[in-house]
C-alpha cells in the first residue's frame, strides 16, 4: 500500500476535511493507485534539473503602489453565509 | 434558415445588413435551449431575462451603426468565470449560491465587445474531470450520443456549442478541459500560452496551468473570440504584456512554408484507438496537400506528462481550494461548536468525492517528508517536457497529435476508476505542462458517429500560425458542418 488509512485521516485533517470509513478505505485505494503510477517518476534522472513552478518567463510583476477604487465593505459581504455590524462572523475560536 | 444553427461570423453578417436583429437571434438560441436542454443538460444556469436585454442593446447599437464582430452575439460561459450578479458555481455545492460582485476580465471584454451571456454552462466540479460527470449539479450528455460523455471539464461549454444552444462560448483548460470536450463534441475549442488571457475572475484550480480560451462552430469563429478575449490585464500578474495580433488575418492560400512535427512517441501510445489514429493519419495527408511538411520529432519524457500532471495539478488545487472556509462565502455547514470543526464539515459537505481526492492527494505531495519525492522532482520533470518542446519547436512550427487516445466514452464507464479517467488526457496535457496553445478542430468521426478531433500546438504566443493551419484544414474537410441530430 503506497498510503496508509492513518495517513489519509492524517492529510485529511491538515486538508480539513472529515472523512468516514467508506471514504478512507477507497481514498486509500485509489490515492495509493495514483501514487503508485506517480512512482514512474523515479526512473527519469533529474539531477541538477531546476523545477519549474512557471512556464512562461516573466521577471517580478511590479506596478506602482497607487490608490484605486476598490471593493466596498457591503459588496466584499454581500455573499457572507453570517456576517453583522460589517463584519463575518465566525463560531468561537477561543473557549472560555 | 434556423438562427440558432449560425456561426458567429454569419449571424454578424446578418446583423450588419439588418437582415435579422440580435433580439430575434437570441430568441431563437433560448428556444433552442428551451427545446433540446432536458437531453443534453449543457447549462447550470439560464439569464434569459438580461440576455434579451443585452440583446434589445446590442440591437440598439447597431441601429447607430455601432458594430463590433461579437456585437448581438448570444454566448455561453463556463460556470468557473465570474460574472457580475449572475450566479457562479463551478458546479460545487459549496458555491452552489456564490453571486460574484464583479465581472472577470473576459466578462468585461465580452460585454465590451456587445456579446449577450445567455447562461453558465456545466462543468466538472472546480474544473476537475474530463466527462464532467464531477459536477455536483447535473449530468451533461454528448448532443452526438446521449448516453455518452460530452468530455470535459468544460463539457457543457462543448455541448452547448455542439447542440446549438449558444453560438460559441468560452471554458477553461487546465489539462485539456478545452480542447478534449471540443474533440468529444465535433466542434473546435482553443487552449491559448499561459499569460495570453487573464484569469482575472476565473475561479482558480491549479494556477501555473489555467487558461481561458474559445470554443467554437469553426475556426473562424475560434479566432474572432479569440481577438475578444486575448490581452494584457495588471489585475493578473502572470498576464504577459505581448501584443495582440488579429486572429482572423490567417491566410487560406495554403501552408506552404510551414513544418509540423509529429511525435513519435504519440503512435506507441497504448489505448489509442484505431479509428481515432486514422482520423489522424488522413488529417496529416490533407494538411501535407496544402503544401506544409511533415516531419518526425521526439518528445521522450511526454510518457511522464500524466503523473507530472497529477502530482501539480492537485499540490496547487489543495493549496486554492483552502480559501472554501464557510466564512466570506459560498456554502457554511449549521456545525458551530468550533470553528475548526464548522471548517470540516462544511468543507466535507460541500466538496464532491473527486474535489476531496484531489485535495488529500496535493496536501500529501506537498506534506513534510514527501515535498521532494513528488512535488519537488515533478516539477523537474515538468523543466525537462518544456526542454522536449523546445528542441522539437526547433524542426517544426507546429506539433500535430490526437487530442484524445479515443472518442467520447459512455457515462459511467471510467467513473469509478480515477486513474483511467486521467490517462484520457494523456495528450493535452504537456501542453498546459509547457504553457504553449494548441487547438482541436474536428478531423473525423468514428464507426459509430462520435466526432474525433486533431490537435494542434505551437510555440508560446504562435496562436495565430496554429489557426492558419487549422483554417486551412478546415476549408478541404466538413466534418464540422455537421450537425448533431437530438
Amino acid at each position: 500500500m503506497k498510503i496508509t488509512k492513518d495517513e489519509v485521516v492524517y492529510t485529511a485533517d491538515l486538508a480539513r476535511l472529515d472523512l468516514d470509513e467508506n471514504s478512507i478505505n477507497r481514498f486509500a485505494d485509489q490515492i495509493g493507485d495514483i501514487l503508485e503510477y506517480v512512482d514512474t517518476l523515479n526512473s527519469v534522472d533529474t539531477e541538477g534539473i531546476t523545477p519549474t513552478s512557471h512556464a512562461i518567463f516573466l521577471s517580478n510583476a511590479f506596478r506602482e503602489d497607487e490608490v484605486k477604487e476598490s471593493m466596498s465593505a457591503d459588496k466584499a459581504l454581500a455573499n457572507a453565509p453570517e456576517k453583522e455590524d460589517g463584519n463575518f462572523i465566525v463560531p468561537k475560536v477561543i473557549n472560555s | 434558415m434556423k438562427l440558432h444553427e449560425l456561426t458567429i461570423h454569419e449571424a454578424s453578417d446578418l446583423l450588419k445588413k439588418k437582415e435579422i436583429s440580435s433580439r430575434e437571434l437570441t430568441k431563437a438560441v433560448l428556444d433552442r435551449i428551451g427545446s433540446v436542454e432536458k437531453k443534453v443538460e449543457a447549462y447550470i444556469t439560464i439569464d434569459a431575462e438580461t440576455a434579451v436585454k443585452q440583446a434589445e442593446l446590442a440591437d440598439s447599437e447597431i441601429s447607430r451603426g455601432n458594430i463590433l464582430p461579437l456585437t448581438g452575439i448570444p454566448v455561453a460561459v463556463k460556470d468557473l468565470i465570474c460574472t457580475n450578479g449572475l450566479r457562479t458555481t463551478c458546479a460545487s455545492k459549496i458555491l452552489k449560491n456564490f453571486t460574484p460582485q464583479y465581472d472577470a476580465f473576459v466578462i468585461k471584454k465580452l460585454k465590451k465587445a456587445g456579446a449577450v451571456i445567455v447562461g453558465k454552462t456545466n462543468m466538472d466540479e472546480f474544473a476537475m474531470g474530463s466527462s464532467t460527470e464531477n459536477s455536483g449539479m447535473k449530468t451533461t450528455r454528448n448532443p452526438w450520443d446521449l448516453t455518452c460523455i460530452p468530455g470535459g471539464s468544460s463539457g457543457g461549454s462543448a455541448a452547448a456549442v455542439a447542440a446549438d444552444m449558444c453560438l460559441g462560448s468560452l471554458g477553461s483548460d487546465t489539462g485539456g478541459s478545452i480542447r478534449q470536450p471540443a474533440s468529444h463534441c465535433g466542434v473546435v475549442g482553443m487552449k491559448p500560452t499561459y499569460g495570453r488571457v487573464s484569469r482575472f475572475g476565473l475561479v482558480a484550480f491549479a494556477s501555473s496551468l489555467d487558461q481561458i480560451g474559445p470554443l467554437a462552430k469553426d475556426v473562424l469563429d475560434c479566432a474572432l473570440l479569440m481577438n475578444a478575449i486575448a490581452g494584457y490585464d495588471p489585475a493578473d500578474s502572470t498576464s504577459v504584456p505581448e501584443a495582440v495580433p488579429d486572429y482572423t488575418s490567417f491566410s487560406s492560400k495554403g501552408l506552404s512554408g510551414m513544418t509540423i512535427g509529429i511525435p513519435k512517441e504519440y503512435n506507441e501510445t497504448k489505448g489509442l484507438d484505431p479509428e481515432v489514429s486514422g482520423a489522424v493519419k488522413n488529417a496529416v495527408r490533407v494538411i501535407e496537400g496544402f503544401g506544409a511538411k511533415c516531419v518526425e520529432v521526439t518528445l521522450p519524457h511526454t510518457k511522464y506528462a500524466v503523473a507530472v500532471y497529477y502530482v501539480i495539478a492537485p499540490s496547487e488545487a489543495s493549496s486554492n481550494l483552502a480559501r472554501y472556509d464557510g466564512v466570506k462565502y459560498g456554502f457554511r455547514d449549521k456545525e458551530k461548536n468550533s470553528l475548526i470543526d464548522m471548517y470540516k464539515s462544511t468543507r466535507t459537505k460541500g466538496f464532491g468525492p473527486e474535489v476531496q481526492r484531489r485535495i488529500i492527494l496535493g496536501t500529501y505531495s506537498l506534506s513534510s517528508g514527501y515535498y521532494d519525492a513528488y512535488y519537488k522532482k515533478a516539477s523537474q520533470v515538468r523543466t525537462l517536457i518544456m526542454k522536449d518542446f523546445k528542441n522539437a519547436f526547433k524542426s517544426c512550427d507546429l506539433i500535430l497529435s490526437p487530442v484524445a487516445p479515443t472518442p467520447a466514452f459512455k457515462i459511467g464507464e471510467k467513473i469509478d476508476d480515477p486513474l483511467a479517467m486521467y490517462l484520457s488526457d494523456i495528450f493535452t496535457l504537456s501542453a498546459n505542462l509547457a504553457g504553449i496553445p494548441g487547438i482541436s478542430v474536428p478531423c473525423g468521426f468514428s464507426s459509430t458517429g462520435l466526432p474525433i478531433g486533431l490537435h494542434l500546438m505551437g510555440r508560446h504566443f504562435e496562436e495565430k500560425k496554429i489557426l492558419t493551419a487549422a483554417y486551412n484544414f478546415e476549408q478541404a474537410t466538413d466534418f464540422h458542418k455537421q450537425k448533431a441530430e437530438i
